[in-house]
């Protein structure tokens, strides 16, 4: 059988469909034109973003909603280093995405030339792998090779530079069954002696507590991680990234833990006998002072990713492999005829009861109440978040009953992210109701993007928790830094309503606890894109909160 | 504590910038390095001299482990294997000294690969320690100019590093 020739940009098109992707987020240039003429009536959607961030960010987005990996596409220079901020966001949450770039022509590489930037060479400590076409007949096996790497083992974002000529020059076109990669061979089983060990220790343990973040989400393992929760007994604490693994209102939940975790959560965490961490990286916001960490725990850690098994703490039983074997074949193993964990269950939820998550309920709006309010009348929505005090009331005052049902960035913490990413979300999910919880801060970062969702029809809702400040940074201001506000105050820079309408979008305004209800659900009920300004009390505080370099328990008095 | 690590690698251009990259922004130090095809025209090989503890050390591996053109990475301690360096090492000479020279680079078994009227080019191979004395020998004569590889190692007996991972 002949193999079909065709352009090397054809052969992108092509392998888009080999590997299902179904829609692109992109904004032409120079070095793409000739992907973007195939993209003309191609059968895939492209939806045209603004500033490429925001398409890196929306590819992001679309990812952790589906769990497939999201393509995002620019041009060179400027369009390529637009994307590192979305590029190194995923990287740092172990996002699966691709990341095309168009290239000058090969011959001119190397020269300065006119929109020529060396993006291979500046996204390679924050890509998977990254790859720069150096011949068009490498595009397919590239392709696959990509999209093996982003979406399996510790998944993460890669990279696809194609100069311009390779674009043009004829091909012939086979897309290969299978890859062939020496250096790359994740580990999904877990060994079976360590994950042996791992449940005698479990079944011993009268203290224990399961410590989860983002792998379990990745990996699906929510059931899995809810029946061994439920066999052994234990409180089950996630991280920012983990919120949505694990019902916030099962009875086992304790929350958040870290910087800006709950009480009880720190509490356990710091008097278990037993840690049993899954797809987490003991990162310093969960830690707090590393020395200081869980004294008296032993830690079983299981994660995908070798290289995070002691790194930052070291552990009693690793287990490499994927979260949701690991914890399948650790279910066999631990057998438990009597919970030993009565009094240690007891005693946590006499701290739930003491050191409830709460906030003044007075009749100022406070930030925490609209949280509240849209757990209440959306409980299904998929909540995605901006970066900082926002980000932290989201995680806190949201019921999550769902994986993937909470989209924010953790490791990289980017302010921004978030109206983008829900954007991705909506159009990977068009049958859930999205909600972007923003500041008023970190909103004007991507807030161009209005005119992609009126563009496009793109339902998502923004509700900004407007306080007029970079409240996040103003709250280590007020205590750490003697109250002095500098560079923090955003009060009045913009009429958020009229910036909607503006792009014709909805904008509806709250500005009294009476009237929260109200505009969330008529912006539910347009079923178009929504704006929800929110002017919320000015000064309201993350709590509780642990200062930075100090113990998980030692938390400061805010409420 | 010194560790010299053979790493495997895809022979793709771009590879060794991965490497070198991983190191200085991990913080990991290089003190030596060394690189060329091996038996395998399709495999490179690496040689990285790095200092660190253990904990260093394991992190070191385990982050090369994860670039994908890294096929294998090998600890090479240093009581079961050979090191080797090379040094091309040019002395000023003259009448006077030339034959006290040449008789260092004999009790070294090092070569005299160029002879000018004052200057002498000495080519001389083996571990650090023999490279750090003969240089200590012919300082006195006035070195010109020095340059040294970085070290490669081999295991000794049968043991190989070999392209399948783990």
């Amino acid at each position: 059988m002949t193999k079909p020739k065709m352009s090397g940009a054809r052969a992108v098109i092509e392998s888009l469909y080999c590997e299902n992707v179904e829609v692109i987020f992109g904004y032409p240039g120079g070095t793409v034109l000739p992907l973007y003429d195939e993209l003309y009536d191609a059968n895939i959607r492209h939806i045209l973003v603004r500033h490429e961030q925001a398409a890196a960010h929306a590819a992001d987005g679309y990812a952790r909603a589906t769990g497939k990996a999201g393509v995002c596409l620019a041009t060179s220079g400027p369009g390529a280093t637009n994307l590192v901020t979305g590029i190194a966001t995923a990287y740092m949450d172990s996002v699966p995405m691709i990341a095309i770039t168009g290239q000058v022509p090969r011959p001119l590489i190397g020269f300065d030339a006119f929109q020529e930037a060396n993006i291979t060479g500046i996204t390679l400590p924050i890509t998977k792998h990254n790859y720069l076409v150096q011949d068009a007949k490498d595009i397919p096996t590239i392709f696959k090779e990509a999209f093996y790497i982003a979406q399996t083992g510790r998944q993460g974002p890669v990279l696809i530079d194609i100069p311009k000529d390779t674009q043009i020059e004829t091909i012939e076109f086979e897309y290969p069954a299978e890859v062939k990669l020496r250096g790359y061979k994740p580990t999904y089983t877990g060994n079976e002696q360590q994950i042996k060990k791992a449940a005698s220790l479990i079944v011993k343990a009268e203290k224990p507590i399961f410590y989860v973040g983002g792998g379990i989400i990745f990996s699906n393992a929510t059931e899995e991680l809810r029946t061994l929760a439920e066999t052994v007994m234990a409180p089950v604490t996630t991280t920012l990234m983990g919120m949505s693994a694990f019902p916030t209102a099962h009875p086992l939940s304790v929350g958040m833990l870290g910087m800006h975790g709950t009480r009880f959560a720190n509490y356990a965490i710091q008097e278990s006998d037993l840690i049993i961490a899954v797809g987490v990286r003991f990162d310093d916001r969960v830690t707090g002072k590393i020395s200081a960490f869980a004294p008296n725990a032993k830690i079983i850690h299981m994660d995908i990713d070798p290289a995070e098994i002691s790194k930052n703490v070291r552990v009693d039983i690793p287990i490499v492999g994927d979260a949701k074997n690991v914890l399948k074949s650790l279910i066999k193993y631990v057998k438990i005829e009597q919970a030993k964990t009565d009094a240690w269950i007891k005693k946590i939820n006499a701290w739930k009861k003491e050191y409830p998550l709460t906030y003044k309920k007075d009749n100022l709006l406070r930030p925490q109440y609209v949280v509240e309010q849209i757990s209440e009348i959306c409980p299904d929505a998929i909540i995605v978040t901006e970066v900082g005090q926002n980000q932290m009331w989201a995680a806190q005052f949201f019921n999550y009953k769902n994986p993937r049902t909470f989209i924010s960035s953790g490791g990289l913490g980017t302010m921004g992210y978030g109206f983008p990413a829900a954007i991705g979300a909506k159009v990977g999910k068009p049958e859930c109701t999205v909600i972007d919880i923003s500041g008023d801060g970190s909103f004007q970062m991507n807030s161009q993007e209005l005119a992609t969702v009126v563009q496009n029809d793109i339902p998502v809702i923004v509700a900004i928790l407007n306080n007029g400040f970079l409240g996040m940074v103003r709250q280590w201001q007020e205590l750490f830094f003697n109250r002095r506000y500098s560079a923090t105050c955003l009060k009045n820079s913009v009429d958020f309503v009229k910036l909607a309408e503006a792009y014709g979008a909805l904008g509806l305004r709250a500005t009294r606890k009476s009237e929260v209800k109200d505009v969330i659900e008529e912006a539910v009920r347009s079923e178009c894109p929504t704006v929800i300004d929110f002017v919320v009390e000015r000064e309201e505080n993350v709590a509780p909160m642990v200062p930075a370099g100090a113990a998980i328990n030692e938390i400061l008095d805010l409420e | 504590m010194k560790h010299t690590l053979a790493i495997l690698v895809e022979n793709k251009p771009g590879v060794l910038t991965r490497v070198a990259g991983l190191f200085s922004r991990r913080g990991f130090n290089i003190e030596s390095l060394a690189v060329g095809v091996t038996e395998n025209l399709d495999t490179s090989r690496i040689t990285i001299v790095v200092t660190g503890d253990d904990n260093i050390l394991e992190q070191v591996e385990k982050q090369l482990n994860k670039l994908i053109d890294v096929i294998r990475v090998s600890d090479i301690p240093p009581d079961e294997s050979v090191n080797r360096e090379l040094a091309l090492i040019k002395v000023g000479v003259d009448s006077t000294t030339r034959a006290e020279v040449m008789q260092i680079v004999d009790i070294f078994r090092a070569k005299i690969v160029d002879v000018g009227i004052k200057s002498l080019v000495i080519e001389v191979t083996g571990d650090e320690s023999k490279i750090n004395a003969i240089e200590q020998l012919l300082r006195q004569f006035g070195i010109r100019e020095m340059v040294r590889t970085g070290k490669i190692a081999m295991n000794r007996g049968a043991k190989v590093v070999q392209s399948e991972k783990r």
